[in-house]
């Protein structure tokens, strides 16, 4: 009897790294889950506003609106990668905040004059300290946080047309 | 044309590789001494064929052939020649067709030194070793051919990541390989004894120097590969439980386990399952550790790229191999023989070390396979890293450094361990006195320095105890495999106290450094002179002067880079060290902090860390001069 | 698409977590904070690397969190209450040792469950195999 306990441990390991192939296909292992869905969302209005710093976000201007916040930066490959994704869910009716994160104003605006800009309101965190109370670190990630002021949702990478349609939008659907 | 004659080389060892796993094994189980012959022409065709493959790859390489897309994205025309050369195993296609080949290699150096065993059991270990290459030649084959074509060509390569354009990294692939493949040599026989019946302490002689031989590879493969991550990483760590090096760690382990099982084997009869059950989990280790570096179930900043299918793939095979090696075990493991021994003897110390080896590697396995399994259990993203490995591990071998003195000197079967403890006594207080005024002279860390005297002194007096009574008792006759063993002992001291003082007494310092500034870390004074660029064969150089003295003794210049490469525009720092046996003195340059030539810098001052890679290349030595031993000379009996 | 975007992860992850340690130099205020704080970012885990510690990684977000770090503590803010805030934001992910809890005590328990059931099938061998006290050692054994 003894002398099955080796293939029976074996064949039980086996399911777990079947379990894992299955389970990381194409997905990003790295991701941290959020420990602040659920949880509201840390202010933005210390932040200066591109394209003119000395401005704060008003209270009003967030207030009793669901909207979607993406952290971006120049430096950031796979935020050109998801840029139109970015600009039709914005064109959908989405408002989307952007975050842009450890990026110099000068080439923040350079980018966005590049590519497009499809940001209803832009903050801007170029040391990056803010961002630490929002759990991020790196970009792109995107929060969408609900009229209440709650952060809903945050994903990791770049975005795609299913996530925006299976995660975001239902959110922003909801009536307050 | 060359890489579509490589892929039909390719294919062609893929059809050798299954008759040597059909027609040998075939002949062995019908007797047809005809077919039980096919097993040595076919080892050497399989390695013909498979060498003439990898000649063709390593050709495109050099040849700068971007219409191979692997050599696209591993390799440019900036490339050195020498680069050239170890790109070829630089990603995972062309690594696989190492690892295969480095397998044909030990099938036909099989083949070539069997002469003194029986061919039914010749045909039967290589028709084993012919189902592993044919295994990882359809992997090759089917999911990961190095030999796929780019159309249209790309004008240039991509280019071989900087970080493994080092000396290092030319050795250390196929030093590794070697030892984890090897060790499928005790893996098929350990198969065929079962497929036989019976285990002989006349083929564990045999098998033997077959394992020493891998396990010395893989010991001077895993030391390469962590002293490389010190000198080039820039941060003076040397091990760091990553998940790609827990995977050839386990082996190791294992493997550890499996010379001593072995040893015992074949001295007493006794242990014959565990010493077939450890073979098999060896080998079965190194599979993992295939596995788990290839199919992206493990985040790790070391794997190769991953895919899912491949994953898979790999997954098959391993399951089949491994369950059918398990499932052959337990259908005939042989019955427990051999003479019997008891509580204090050889044999039960060694049954301890093993345990403890065993629990060890069990460790490793879970603490890097945890994330995976919290994730399937959905307990959430949980990373275990150094913190839970070093701790545990020092925890689990605690009981080893102990018992190492105890083994040598204790008879087999019956031996008074009360004696043994009377002969150590005085070695056991000296080094705890060494280690108790170490802990109150210590700077820093006390209980790590005082744990590196003690373990370091109490193997190496224990072992000398050994030494000594030899000389005493039979006039200083040594046979090969005691020196061996003496040998490789001492090098487990010499690591422990390597490894210890580094750890405990270390020093390091980020400085903003002015040109002309002076730092000083204990005796040793630093004095940065500046940074100057300079220009290298496919990157351009800042390149730091660091002066290194000693009260009024200077002691060299160092020369901390950093590059920036012209192909991908990656930026690499390239520390430089003083070595010593005593310390190393180690300086890395950070960012430069204004335009005046302020530059950030690192200091390091690491006692005795060379002593961790001398202690491992001792244990492989220690291993490899066993295998010279007068037993293992003589012919084996045919059954 | 989603393979691109594992090799760029990986790609980035590889050119910051393989890079050369933390370099920028602190004004330490004394030598006991500079072994608190060397201390405490040894036990933290930078997010983005993975395998490192922040006081191990030159990734920005290792930077960013160094800073803050020492920023906590120089607000007079504990060991514990320093790991609670990141905790709060990074999950208990950023500790680098897993903290013992229901769902991490099969890893710190399970090497130790597994040692004392091989200890007891050692125990077990060594009770069937064992000789009678009467037998002598073999003598043609010299080794």
């Amino acid at each position: 009897m003894s002398r099955l306990l080796p293939l029976l441990a074996f064949i039980a390991l086996a399911i777990l790294l079947f379990a894992g192939v299955r389970m990381n296909s194409g997905k990003d292992n790295s991701a941290i889950p959020s420990p602040l869905i659920g949880k509201p969302a840390p202010p933005l209005d210390r932040l200066p506003v591109l394209p003119t710093p000395q401005q704060r976000i008003t209270p009003e201007q967030l207030k009793g609106r669901a909207f979607v916040l993406n952290v971006w930066g120049s430096w950031c490959v796979s935020c050109r990668v998801e840029h139109p994704v970015i600009t039709d869910m914005a064109k959908s009716g989405i408002p989307v905040v952007g975050y842009n994160y450890k990026d110099p104003a000068e080439d923040a605006r350079r980018w966005l004059d590049q590519f497009g800009n499809p940001f209803a309101l832009i903050v801007q965190d170029e040391d990056g300290t803010a961002a630490l109370d929002w759990g991020i670190y790196g970009a792109p990630e995107t929060f969408v946080i609900d009229a209440k002021g709650i952060i809903r949702f945050k994903h990791i990478g770049p975005l795609t047309p299913e996530i925006v349609e299976t995660s975001i939008r239902p959110i922003m659907q909801e009536v307050p | 044309m060359w890489p579509e004659l490589g892929q039909v080389s390719l294919l062609l060892g893929l059809v050798l590789a299954l008759l040597l796993s059909v027609l040998p094994l075939w002949g062995a189980t019908k007797n047809q001494p005809a077919l039980i012959q096919t097993a040595k022409p076919l080892a050497y065709t399989l390695l013909a064929a498979i060498a003439l493959s990898y000649a063709l790859l390593t050709w495109a390489f050099l040849q700068h052939d971007f219409s191979v897309a692997y050599v696209a994205r591993n390799s440019n025309s900036l490339l050195p020649v020498l680069y050239q050369f170890s790109a070829v195993w630089g990603a995972h296609e062309g690594s696989l067709l190492l690892w295969v080949l480095t397998l044909c290699l030990w099938i036909a150096a099989v083949a070539l030194f069997s002469r003194n065993l029986p061919g039914h059991v010749v045909a039967r270990v290589l028709s084993v070793m012919g189902m592993v290459a044919f295994g990882f030649l359809a992997f090759t084959v089917f999911t990961s051919n190095p030999f796929e074509r780019l159309l249209p060509a790309a004008l240039e390569g991509h280019d071989l990541n900087p970080l493994l354009q080092d000396p290092g990294l030319i050795f250390h692939p196929p030093l590794l390989y070697i030892g984890y493949v090897g060790f499928s040599v005790a893996f098929a026989f350990a198969i065929a004894a079962l497929i036989e019946g019976r285990l002989d302490s006349d083929y564990v002689r045999w098998a033997r120097p077959w394992t020493n031989i891998a396990w010395a590879f893989l010991t001077v493969g895993i030391a390469l590969g962590s002293f490389w991550a010190y000198y080039e990483l820039g941060w003076g760590g040397w091990w760091f439980w990553d998940p790609v090096e827990n995977a050839s760690f386990m082996p190791w382990l294992v493997g550890a386990a499996l010379l001593h099982s072995q040893a015992t084997t074949e001295k007493r009869g006794s242990f014959s399952s565990w010493t077939l059950l450890l073979a098999i989990a060896a080998f079965s280790l190194s599979l993992l550790g295939t596995f788990l570096v290839r199919s992206g179930v493990l985040t790790s900043v070391h794997a190769f790229a991953s895919d899912p299918e491949r994953g898979m793939f790999i997954l098959a095979f391993l399951s089949a191999v491994v369950g059918g090696s398990l499932a052959l075990f337990a259908w005939r493991a042989p019955k427990e023989h051999g003479k019997p021994f008891n509580w204090q003897s050889r044999e039960s110390l060694l049954l301890f070390n093993n345990l403890f080896l065993a629990a060890a590697c069990a460790m490793v396995l879970l603490g890097t396979l945890y994330p995976l399994l919290a994730e399937a259990l959905g307990l959430g993203k949980i990373s275990v890293g150094p913190p839970y490995f070093g701790k545990l591990f020092l925890i689990l071998m605690a009981p080893i450094v102990l018992l190492i003195p105890f083994g040598p000197l204790t008879r087999w079967q019956n031996e008074d361990l009360g004696n043994v403890a009377r002969w150590l006594a005085p070695w056991l207080v000296l080094a705890l006195v060494v280690a108790v005024i170490a802990y109150f002279r210590a700077p820093q860390h006390p209980f790590k320095s005082a744990l590196a005297y003690f373990s370091g002194l109490w193997i190496f007096l224990g072992t000398a105890r050994f030494v000594w009574q030899r000389f005493r008792q039979a006039k200083g006759r040594f046979t090969a495999e005691m020196s061996g063993m003496v040998l490789a002992h001492t090098g487990v001291a010499v690591f422990c106290f390597g490894a210890l003082m580094a750890e405990g007494l270390s020093v390091e310092k980020d400085v903003a450094a002015k040109p002309g500034q002076r730092f000083e870390i204990g005796d040793y004074r630093f004095t940065f002179q500046g940074v100057r660029e300079l220009p290298g064969p496919n990157f351009t150089a800042q390149r730091g002067d660091v002066l290194v003295s000693r009260g009024d003794r200077t002691i060299g210049l160092l020369h901390p880079e950093k590059r920036r490469y012209a192909s991908g525009g990656s930026i690499m720092t390239e520390a430089d060290m003083h070595g010593g046996i005593t310390r190393d003195l180690y300086v890395a340059l950070g960012e430069p902090l204004d335009d005046k030539g302020t530059w950030a810098l690192r200091l390091h001052v690491k006692p005795f860390i060379r002593w961790i890679w001398i202690g491992a290349l001792m244990m492989a030595l220690g291993a490899l001069l066993v295998t010279f031993d007068a037993r293992f000379k003589h012919k084996v009996k045919a059954a | 698409m989603n393979r691109i975007w594992l090799a760029l992860v990986f790609s980035i992850a590889l050119l910051y977590c393989a890079r050369a340690a933390a370099m920028e130099p602190v004004d330490y205020r004394s030598d006991a904070e500079e072994q608190r704080f060397r201390a405490l970012a040894a036990e933290l885990r930078c997010v983005m690397c993975q395998n490192q510690s922040i006081a191990d990684s030159n990734a920005p977000i290792a930077h960013d969190l160094r800073q803050e770090v020492l920023r906590l503590m120089r607000e007079g803010q504990n060991d514990a209450q320093i790991k609670q805030y990141l905790v709060e934001r990074y999950t208990d992910f950023v500790l680098y040792e897993p903290p013992m809890k229901k769902s991490t005590w099969l890893l710190w328990a399970g090497p130790f469950l597994l040692l004392l059931v091989g200890a007891g099938a050692v125990v077990m061998v060594i009770r069937r195999k064992n000789a009678a006290p009467a037998a002598a050692p073999d003598e043609n054994e010299e080794w």
